[in-house]
């Protein structure tokens, strides 16, 4: 496209947005040319999802304007968006699994084609993207990275100017970005516009033409994300510099936690069970967890948490067998662990700070004598959270749900860490988590293994589990990859760690 | 067009003001009902509320009454809150009532005609366990089958409600009576009786004890570890189940708590007020106990206010069939037209209310 003048597709002006309580954009303007591929930047928090649900018509801004080449643009619904041409791929899917890929593409249509001209349609657009489809196959036998190509595959069957991608690539491995990135260029090629909104910088600089970075509902700065360096993109997302977590050589000591060839059911309907698991961390040891989500990260949490129980000697904690033991038996011996889910799983929403230290610190921290819970002690292990994890609240007397999600992720893991425990396990610490906050977190837990405890950390985020981790291993299908070390791990082996080294098994569901 | 919003912390004026809010909208509508019903409103809810309480002519007779209805009422209400709050319905405190009753009274019987102190101690014993057993059935069956401890407690009701005929008519029918239907009178065989403590006043070891657990419930909700574990349960069993909650345990203690209190209920009416076993001994106690307990919001001290409340609609109720002719059913009504608007204004304290143009936010 070099040379060619590219056409203004879509303008946006001035567009501003207030809920109760917050300005979720303020006064933003940036135009989007045909054919360009622009980056959407920000911090979560930052108002890129509430920008772009005006643009698909899901929200309608407070003030501002939208030209979509040329004519005034405000759908009042995403029928209309879509009418206009413009297509939107969110980051959670909207598909049903007993359903097969073509009834699935058939229902986001106003006027589906009857199925066999349709099934041909699929077929002969996902050839020509590069994304292989067969329209009878079930939604349910796919993978994530499937999944995402019928999301994208109903857009393109509308023929849009302008495609949204909303972070498309938490769910791929690393290969199925490439092959995303490969269909994304073509569309630009042939002068669909797409606006892609993420937060990983490299992929960013890697894919897109121009950047829009937000900050705090306002446009910070329009760039060339190729011309900056990544920690440039992200010092301008935060406003103040970044420092890398240090990362120090830590002395290994005894074995912490073990565990010894643990398979179990899942309890939940479409989960995935475990198969055979097997690991080892010694205390100073941060062991790194990678996998895409569903592979059994939810289960593996909730066995070493004791909120299940497994057979007798596959959990170890120093020579310990707590495979039976509850939640607050596993504290006791040193082991605490943070869940994914933090309100309504690591956290009571409607209980304030207090009770909810209360809630995991009890055992250790001495917060019950004889059945009686020492308030003033609960309250001044809260406020020491509160202190030392730098969490923006009001006070430790506000319910947790009033917290914005990085706060309450700080004031969670917190919580676990200054227990000053043996083991810590945690799961996706930093999802949904604003970056400074997460640089917090991801330090606090490099500290906490300074200080000789044994860390373990299932993450779906590469980035963070190559810059914490020591050890590196991989949950796929239920079942955990040989443990390596991080130093020297390219980029395709983890692909290949995560995407099924143990060839084409499928998951075990509901063993 | 309507929306709610969720408040980020639960609105603290709006929860103390919802229960004022719910009466003073239950007067209004029932008034309604009353002028419906071709009887001045105004009149009619001066009878229900004012007259008990303030009549010369009346009150020194419902004063008392009061406390007689409202102590089974908040006893057998306190014990079901603490299941409520954790989730864990018990519909069958009537039938626990019942049970403890008879357990109770068959105790006190069989030791007629002595005298001894340790008679009545042991007939509230009896009434307690009776009707604990009578909760561990649903219990027990929930834990071990994943029953619904709803349909079991309440369907237990009614075979509560068979073995008390079966009593009157059997076991413990009175060989005195003339053949009559209905045990011997414990409220004159002295050391049985639960009599009033304070004359004229109506307190009778009932009351001391629904006291006794509005005291001994508000300290356990606040102060004792098991009463944070219901809170937990109720509000987000999975984080309760990451706090080391046993969900098994929490059903029987519940149930059994619960029980135990309908029990109780049940004897000290038994060997006081209503004074035998007799058919319709059971006066659905342990069903309007479960409106008190909403009333109350769950909350002990709550549940002492809206359980004096509640006796207070039953005995101007009945003071307004009697002077006004108004029909029962039109108490009832009125009852649940209470618990109506309680539970619809109760979203208030949690949600706030926006009216939005049609289309879009």
């Amino acid at each position: 496209m070099q040379g060619e003048a590219m056409a203004e597709l879509l303008a946006v002006e001035g567009l501003t947005k207030t809920y109760p309580g917050v300005v979720a954009n303020q006064e933003v303007s940036f135009t989007i040319k045909a054919g360009e591929v622009h980056a959407l930047l920000g911090e979560n928090g930052a108002g890129k999802s509430t920008l772009v649900k005006m643009i698909y018509g899901l929200v309608r801004p407070d003030a501002g304007r939208m030209r979509l080449r040329g004519a005034a643009y405000a759908p009042a619904e995403p029928r209309a968006a879509r009418a206009a041409g413009v297509a939107m791929v969110f980051q959670h899917f909207s598909l049903f699994e007993a359903l097969n890929v073509a009834e699935n593409v058939a229902l986001g249509m106003e006027n589906p084609p009857p199925m066999g001209a349709l099934a041909a349609r699929i077929q002969q657009v996902s050839d020509a993207y590069g994304l292989p489809l067969e329209p009878e196959r079930r939604l349910g036998d796919l993978s994530a990275g499937e999944r995402q190509r019928v999301e994208i595959i109903r857009c393109l069957l509308q023929d849009p100017k302008l495609l949204i991608m909303d972070e498309p690539t938490s769910v791929l491995t690393p290969q199925e970005v490439e092959t995303l990135f490969r269909t994304l260029r073509q569309l630009a090629a042939e002068g669909t516009a797409i606006l892609y909104i993420s937060h990983k910088l490299e992929e960013i600089r890697a894919l897109c033409d121009t950047a829009t970075i937000l900050r705090r509902g306002r446009v910070v700065t329009i760039c060339t994300p190729a011309e900056r360096s990544a920690r440039e993109l992200a010092e301008l997302m935060v406003g103040e510099a970044l420092t890398a977590p240090a990362r120090r050589d830590r002395p290994r000591g005894a074995v912490a936690l073990e565990v010894r060839n643990l398979s179990l059911p899942s309890p939940m309907a479409f989960g995935t069970a475990l198969a055979g698991i097997s690991l080892t961390v010694r205390g100073g040891q941060v062991l790194g967890i990678a996998g895409v989500a569903g592979n059994g990260q939810d289960e593996l949490l909730l066995a070493l948490s004791g909120e299940i129980g497994s057979a007798p000697g596959t959990i170890w904690v120093a020579g310990t067998d707590l495979a039976q033991a509850g939640p607050n038996a596993r504290r006791r011996a040193g082991l605490v662990t943070a869940p994914e889910e933090r309100l309504g799983h690591a956290a009571a929403p409607d209980m304030t700070l207090v009770e909810n230290a209360l809630l995991s610190g009890a055992a250790r921290k001495g917060l019950v004598a004889r059945g009686f819970i020492d308030w003033p002690k609960a309250r001044a292990f809260a406020e020491a959270v509160v202190q030392r994890f730098d969490v923006r609240t009001p006070g430790v007397g506000v319910a947790a749900r009033a917290l914005s999600g990085g706060n309450l992720q700080k004031f969670v893991i917190g919580r676990e860490i200054l227990q000053d425990p043996a083991v810590v396990v945690v799961n996706q610490p930093t999802w949904g988590v604003d970056a400074a906050a997460a640089a917090a977190i991801r330090q606090a837990l490099l500290d906490l293994a300074a200080a000789g405890a044994a860390v373990v950390c299932i993450s779906q985020d590469l980035d963070e589990l190559l810059e914490i981790a020591d050890d590196f291993a991989a949950l796929n299908g239920g079942r955990l990859t040989p443990t390596r070390p991080v130093q020297g791990l390219t980029i395709d082996q983890i692909g290949l760690m995560m995407g099924g080294a143990h060839g084409l098994e499928v998951a075990h569901h509901g063993l | 067009m309507l929306r709610l919003e969720k408040r980020p912390n639960p609105s603290r004026g709006w929860t103390a003001a919802t229960p004022v809010l719910a009466v003073a909208l239950t007067m209004i509508a029932g008034g309604i009902m009353f002028a419906a019903l071709g009887k001045n409103p105004f009149e009619a809810i001066r009878i229900i509320f004012w007259d008990p309480l303030f009549n010369p002519q009346f009150a020194s007779y419902s004063r008392p009454q009061l406390l007689v209805k409202a102590a089974p009422l908040i006893l057998i209400a306190v014990g079901l809150s603490l299941g409520f709050k954790a989730g864990i319905w018990n519909i069958g405190a009537e039938g626990q009532y019942i049970m403890g009753a008879i357990a109770g009274a068959g105790v006190g019987l069989a030791f007629y005609p002595a005298q001894g102190w340790y008679i009545f101690p042991l007939m509230v014993l009896a009434g307690g366990v009776g009707g604990w057993l009578w909760a561990m059935i649903p219990a027990l069956l929930r834990t071990r089958f994943a029953t619904s401890e709803i349909l079991v407690s309440l369907l237990l009701v009614y075979v509560a409600q068979a073995i008390l005929a079966s009593m009157s008519l059997g076991l413990l029918r009175n060989p005195e009576g003339g053949g009559f239907p209905g045990s011997r009178n414990l409220a004159q065989y002295p050391a049985a009786a639960n009599p009033e403590l304070i004359g004229g006043s109506g307190v009778h070891w009932g009351v001391v004890a629904a006291l006794v657990a509005v005291i001994a419930t508000t300290i356990l909700l606040q102060r004792h570890i098991l009463g944070f574990q219901v809170r937990l349960a109720g509000q987000a069993p999975r984080a309760a189940r990451f706090a080391g909650v046993s969900p098994n345990r929490l059903v029987v203690l519940c149930l059994g708590i619960s029980g135990a209190l309908a029990g109780l209920a049940g004897l000290f009416e038994v060997a006081g007020p209503a004074g035998q076993i007799s058919i319709d001994f059971g006066s659905n106690y342990g069903f309007t106990a479960i409106i008190v307990a909403f009333l109350g919001r769950l909350n002990p001290i709550g549940i002492l206010l809206a359980g004096l409340l509640m006796a207070l609609t039953y005995i101007g109720g009945e003071l307004s069939q009697f002077l006004l002719g108004l029909p029962a059913a039109a108490i009832q009504a009125f009852q649940g037209m209470l618990l109506f608007f309680l539970l619809a204004l109760d979203l208030l304290s949690n949600y706030r209310i926006h009216w939005t143009a049609r289309g879009g936010r």
